[in-house]
């Protein structure tokens, strides 16, 4: 099997009760009761002020996760080429632009329709630290954090440096939200860089396979990996909050996951 | 990169169904674009409408996935014999050696807009047999079309706004070059919707006539709709030596403007640099190239920096045109249909012409082609820019690559 490898130098995390790598690192342990909570998503102070007044909720989340990982790694964020994943992208746009179409007027906002584009959290990522990197947003439904995984280690091994990847899912609201079932938001950034790294927390190796996705053992946390997109990548984090070696299956699609082996 | 090869492509716009139609039109100098009759959608303006789409029926195993972006999937695929050249290379390389990478912007979000007038008389509900999987996800057009052909690998929608479809070429390049698939199915497919029809309408973008990319006084874009698709390959040195006429895929050049959401750079750093990357990945000169496919939009702030950046890169003699003014400019599925026209430029010898130029803009000192030509190309850039400031350059060349 041929395998991609990246040495992760910096994690970022938030979803409902998880507000930090640390704290979510605690939970997958164990060393912390897992308590749920409706995710709190902070202001994107990095952001100029019309930017910032214009930023949905998964603008805040893909920037929030994102700038976790960057500030653990210690890299400058304008040096980053970038991977953004997302199943739904933002789906309160979409329901408000949808509903005014429902309207006589059929009257848009002109920033409701630059902001639904799928790369938009990409754009006010790009437009926040001054990074004129390549950047690439892509969606594989419920496959969309293995996609985006795949992508970034592909992008270490083409360009030789640092890649971040960005996986951030939020619930649609009604009538959408009966439909497409997201509970909450749920965010997870990596920064990967090639394996030479002299700043990585953790190495690791990954190939297409047809093996089963890992489940967690945490009932509430296993619902959570069904339930958010993004949050398919939770088996990652385990075997990292863990520590050591060891090899997981993350989903993807019917036909094809992505096998994991951590290095220590 | 290593060079790969482009062993068979289609396209599907305006201008028709295949690479007949399609290099027809663009020799005639013949455009695509007609009134606005999409739809309920009334709005002063033209359209590059795919003639046809209604009429096709999806396969009844696929029948979840019926919407009008993967009905001109299905169209699109059903040309030049792409189906068989598909299956032939699933013979060479195993299902599960072959990805699957299609852009598109707005996938079949057409559905969910229609649906959303029944919510009154549902009690604020969608339709019982509304799917958001299927139609509505961004990954609907690649699920679909990875499940038409029966493939296996990785797959993905590629979602970067009207520079997804250019992205979906760099992306499988690089699963190529890191030896996880062999082969890969790539493309671009949009279709008409009121949210990119209305959403230009309030950015004040949308030109009342049909598109003049590059015009002194070109009022903004036309929207079309398209499907375009291209298998490439891996491409062993024997044979890149064996035929002078193979198409290759020689770079992709990638880049962010980190500027404005839906403005492009002021000098056009984005575009140059995109452009810049993909000459140095296929290791060639702004010299080399000989014709460009340029992004040409026909909004007036997207020509005039396109034009600085190839100024800047070029000069003014590498000849270059739009070719929106023919099809409309399909969005997510621009980067591919005009990398099919480049493909189709360097095979059959035409530089097409950019369409409805009374007068060069004096602020874009290029090389503008307003007749095509016959000529042999060897080279062909084509251009890409997205909503995001996310752009992608394709670099294509004919013959054994340097």
């Amino acid at each position: 099997m041929t395998r991609l490898a990246a040495a992760i130098e910096g994690i970022g995390v938030l979803g409902p009760g998880l507000d930090s790598w640390r704290s979510t690192a605690a939970v997958l342990t164990g060393a912390r009761a897992y308590e749920p909570a409706r995710t709190i998503l902070p202001a994107p102070s990095a952001l100029p002020s019309a930017e910032r007044r214009r930023a949905g909720r998964v603008i805040k989340l893909a920037l929030a996760v994102a700038a976790e990982a960057v500030a653990q790694a210690a890299r400058p964020a304008r040096s980053l080429s970038s991977v953004f994943a997302s199943s739904g992208g933002d789906g309160d746009n979409c329901h408000e632009i949808c509903t005014a179409l429902t309207d006589t007027e059929r009257s848009i906002s002109p920033t409701r329709f630059h902001n639904s584009v799928h790369n938009a959290a990409a754009g006010y990522w790009s437009i926040a630290n001054g990074c004129t990197e390549g950047s690439v947003t892509l969606c594989a439904y419920d496959g969309s954090f293995a996609a985006g995984l795949l992508e970034a280690l592909s992008q270490v091994a083409q360009s030789r440096g640092p890649v971040l990847l960005v996986a951030y899912d939020s619930d649609y609201p009604p009538p959408l939200q009966l439909h497409r079932r997201i509970p909450d938001a749920f965010g997870l950034s990596l920064l990967l860089a090639p394996v030479d790294s002299t700043r990585a927390l953790a190495t690791l190796r990954a190939g297409l396979s047809p093996q089963p996705p890992t489940r967690l053992a945490h009932p509430a946390l296993e619902a959570l990996r069904l339930e958010i997109p993004a949050a398919r990548g939770l088996p990652l984090l385990e075997r990292l909050a863990h520590g050591g070696a060891g090899v997981i299956a993350l989903d993807y699609l019917d036909t094809v996951r992505l096998a994991v082996e951590i290095g220590a | 990169m290593s060079p790969l090869r482009i062993s068979h492509y289609t396209a599907t716009s305006c201008l028709g169904a295949g690479l007949a139609a399609t290099l027809a039109a663009l020799e005639n100098e013949r455009s695509g674009l007609a009134a606005c009759d999409f739809e309920t959608v009334s709005l002063e303006t033209q359209i590059g409408r795919v003639t046809g789409v209604d009429a096709v029926v999806l396969p009844p195993h696929l029948r979840a996935f019926d919407c009008r972006n993967n009905r001109l999937a299905q169209l699109g695929l059903d040309q030049d014999g792409f189906l068989a050249a598909v299956e032939a290379s699933a013979g060479r390389w195993g299902r599960e050696r072959i990805g699957v990478f299609i852009g598109t912007s707005t996938s079949g979000i057409l559905e969910t807009e229609i649906a959303y007038r029944a919510r009154d008389s549902l009690g604020g509900d969608l339709p019982a047999d509304f799917d958001y999987e299927h139609r509505q996800n961004s990954f609907s057009v690649s699920d679909y079309v990875r499940r038409r052909l029966e493939l296996t690998g990785p797959a993905a929608s590629l979602c970067t706004a009207c520079s997804s479809s250019a992205k979906a070429f760099a992306v499988a390049q690089r699963l190529i070059d890191a030896s996880l698939i062999d082969a890969a199915v790539v493309g671009g497919v949009d279709s008409l919707c009121l949210t990119t029809l209305y959403g230009f309408q309030a950015l004040q973008l949308m030109a009342r006539a049909a598109c003049r990319p590059f015009d002194r006084g070109r009022d903004g874009l036309s929207i079309g709709e398209a499907a375009a698709f291209a298998l490439i390959e891996r491409a062993p040195p024997a044979t890149r030596a064996a035929d002078a006429e193979t198409i290759f895929l020689l770079g992709a050049g990638e880049s962010s403007d980190a500027h404005h959401m839906s403005a492009p750079h002021p000098e056009g750093a984005g575009a140059r640099m995109a452009m810049q990357r993909a000459l140095e990945v296929a290791g060639l000169t702004p010299a080399d190239i000989d014709y460009i496919n340029l992004h040409g939009t026909g909004t007036p702030s997207n020509d005039a920096t396109e034009a600085l950046a190839v100024g800047a890169l070029f000069g003014a003699d590498t000849p270059c045109s739009s070719t929106k003014a023919a099809t409309g400019h399909t969005l997510g599925a621009a980067g591919a249909l005009e990398a099919v026209i480049c493909l189709l430029a360097l095979r059959h010898g035409v530089l097409p012409a950019g369409l409805n130029l009374t007068e060069l803009d004096p602020q874009c000192p290029i090389n503008y082609l307003t007749r095509s030509r016959r000529a042999s190309p060897v080279t062909a850039l084509s251009n890409s820019f997205g909503f995001g400031g996310v752009n992608c350059a394709l670099l294509f060349g004919r013959g054994v690559p340097a």
